[in-house]
């Protein structure tokens, strides 16, 4: 019988899971979590904090689900070593864990810039695990000062999700947008607009110099006083264990269609991993959930002598702020065709006569037609790519083509 | 397994689906308490002045919405793709991922889904009970060709 090993108990790892069970219902599977607590929804954090969900609902998935799939779960044990010789795992309990395959699911690590004075911050946070989320809950107060360096995705959803619960939010970022790897400069400010308009200030194209205690001199000469400073820069792909097994590494762990890194019977998925990204044409860490998922489950059919390739892996994001739905896919690249409205925008962008991405803010219904455009790489031309634009709709399609998208099983 | 098929032939447009839908899972006693009320159905027509047919969920074998969903909150069960809405937080990533534009958020800005009415009153389509044209079957089908 095949055993399995897993580093790491995320979204990926779950997927891993069900991928092995898809094709071998019996092999062991070990999982090794660094986390002290089963797998939960990690994008959940800033919802928990907000009070629209709960440390119950976030499970995410059921509590019978490692029982129900022959899981052992080493809770607390952190993976320290790869021997692809002797095909083990070595963790930091002095644990040997032997595997016939292996899935690196380990994810990424905040990384914080070595900030002048970061030492003298007593209250100073990451947000990236509902740990950190815990720790940042705990520190919350009606009046408290909030600086978050980083106006990303993990930076702005945590404003949202503590706004109403402390005083005040101060977001920087040395870009001079928010969501500055998702957004172009018209759609960011749209975002920015909106953000201000619910208290949060910016200072952006800027970036702190040095802290002291409960202030931050920045660039641009400004002082923010805070009393509670979180650090949402940006992650990095925890590369170390493949890297130090000699396997091929670059921003992420390099992977194939089939998840296999390029150390043998040792697959790599979700934030750790560096695959094709089909909109780009190349490969590229995309750390979205739904690519966690899919990767994990890729690697968890090929590891079980199963045939699996995910060969159509695009960014996307799908994100809310106050009220205001925000959605972008793919590449930014080729022509680009506007849509506006009162309190919509919608943008575009198309190459070679093929979908590559879009942004749409404020009109997101039926998205996911767009989505499939870009991932099934559709030749506009067969459809009226003009109403498209308008309203994705799926009259957009001939009839031959919503026959077959309609009539039978999919 | 059955699932919900729409004939475009057929289809006069009437919006009645969406009305049946609607009330199969509003609790409500009587159709007509909805008339004048913006509705939220799980069914939606589609089309413009030359076609229209209804949109529903494919309860797909592969679903996507049940890989993205980043609350856990889409599972199949026995071939039904199910939301709980409990765990839902309305980020609408499954609107994004989904090919057929199946999902819609309900009147609370929480997903719903069609789930073939098997878990309410109704116990089967109720979009297809109510249809007048017969532009909705449920029905066993084979793989798309």
């Amino acid at each position: 019988m095949k055993e399995y090993v897993i580093i790491g108990n995320g979204t990926a790892a779950v997927g891993c899971v069900e991928g092995i069970r898809s094709v071998d219902p019996d092999g062991p599977i070990t999982i090794l979590s660094k986390e002290s607590r089963p797998v939960y929804s990690r994008p959940l954090i800033s919802y928990y904090l907000e009070g629209k969900t709960d440390l119950d609902r976030m499970r995410y998935r059921p509590a019978d689900f490692y029982e129900k799939n022959g899981c052992r779960v080493l809770i607390g044990e952190t993976a320290t070593r790869i021997d692809s010789s002797s095909k083990s795992v070595s963790t930091d309990r002095g644990g040997e864990i032997s595997y016939d395959a292996l899935c690196v699911a380990a994810g990424s690590s905040p990384f914080v810039p070595p900030f002048e004075g970061l030492e003298s911050v007593d209250q100073k946070f990451t947000f990236q695990t509902l740990d950190d989320a815990l720790a940042l809950e705990s520190a919350l107060s009606k009046d408290a000062r909030v600086l978050i360096v980083g106006a990303g995705l993990i930076g702005l959803k945590c404003a949202e999700g503590i706004a109403e619960r402390v005083g005040s939010i101060t977001v920087c970022d040395l870009a001079d947008r928010v969501l500055s790897s998702i957004l172009d400069s018209e759609c960011a400010a749209l975002i920015q607009r909106h953000l201000e308009e619910k208290g949060i200030r910016f200072a952006l194209s800027d970036s702190v110099v040095r802290f002291d205690g409960h202030s931050a001199s920045l660039k641009s000469g400004t002082e923010v006083d805070f009393d509670i400073l979180v650090l949402a820069v940006g992650v990095r792909a925890n590369t170390g264990l493949i890297r130090e097994a000699g396997g091929e590494v670059n921003r992420g762990i390099l992977v194939n269609e089939s998840m296999q890194t390029s150390v043998p019977d040792v697959f790599a998925a979700g934030d750790c991993a560096e695959g094709f990204d089909f909109s780009f044409g190349a490969k590229r860490v995309l750390a979205i959930l739904p690519n966690a998922y899919m990767q994990g489950y890729t690697a968890g059919v090929n590891m079980a002598g199963g045939t699996a390739s995910f060969s159509n892996a695009i960014p996307m994001n799908s994100i809310g702020f106050f009220g205001l739905h925000l959605m972008s896919a793919g590449t930014y690249e080729g022509e680009m065709i506007e849509d506006k409205g009162d309190g919509i925008l919608k943008r575009f962008f198309v190459k070679d006569g093929r979908l590559k991405g879009f942004i749409l803010i404020g009109a997101t219904d039926r998205a996911g037609i767009y989505t499939s455009l870009i991932r099934e790489g559709t030749p506009l031309d067969t459809i009226d790519f003009d109403s498209a634009v308008k309203m994705a709709s799926n009259s957009v399609f001939s009839q031959k083509t919503r026959r077959f998208k309609f009539g039978g099983v999919v | 397994m059955k699932r919900v098929y729409v004939n475009e032939e057929w289809c006069l447009g009437c919006h009645l689906c969406e009305y049946n839908c609607a009330f199969a899972n509003s609790g409500l006693r009587d159709l007509t308490a909805l008339k004048g009320k913006k509705i939220f159905p799980r069914i939606h027509v589609e089309g413009d002045d030359r076609i229209t047919f209804a949109v529903s969920c494919r309860h797909c074998t592969d679903p996507i919405c049940v890989k993205s969903c980043i609350a856990g909150a889409i599972s199949k069960k026995e071939g039904v793709v199910c939301i709980d809405r409990a765990k839902c937080v309305g980020c609408l990533t499954c609107v994004l991922v989904c090919p057929y534009g199946a999902l819609t958020p309900g009147e609370d800005g929480v997903m719903q889904k069609c789930e073939l009415c098997l878990n309410n009153a109704c116990g089967s389509p109720a979009c297809v009970t109510g249809c007048p044209n017969r532009a909705i079957v449920y029905e066993e089908r084979s793989e798309r060709q």
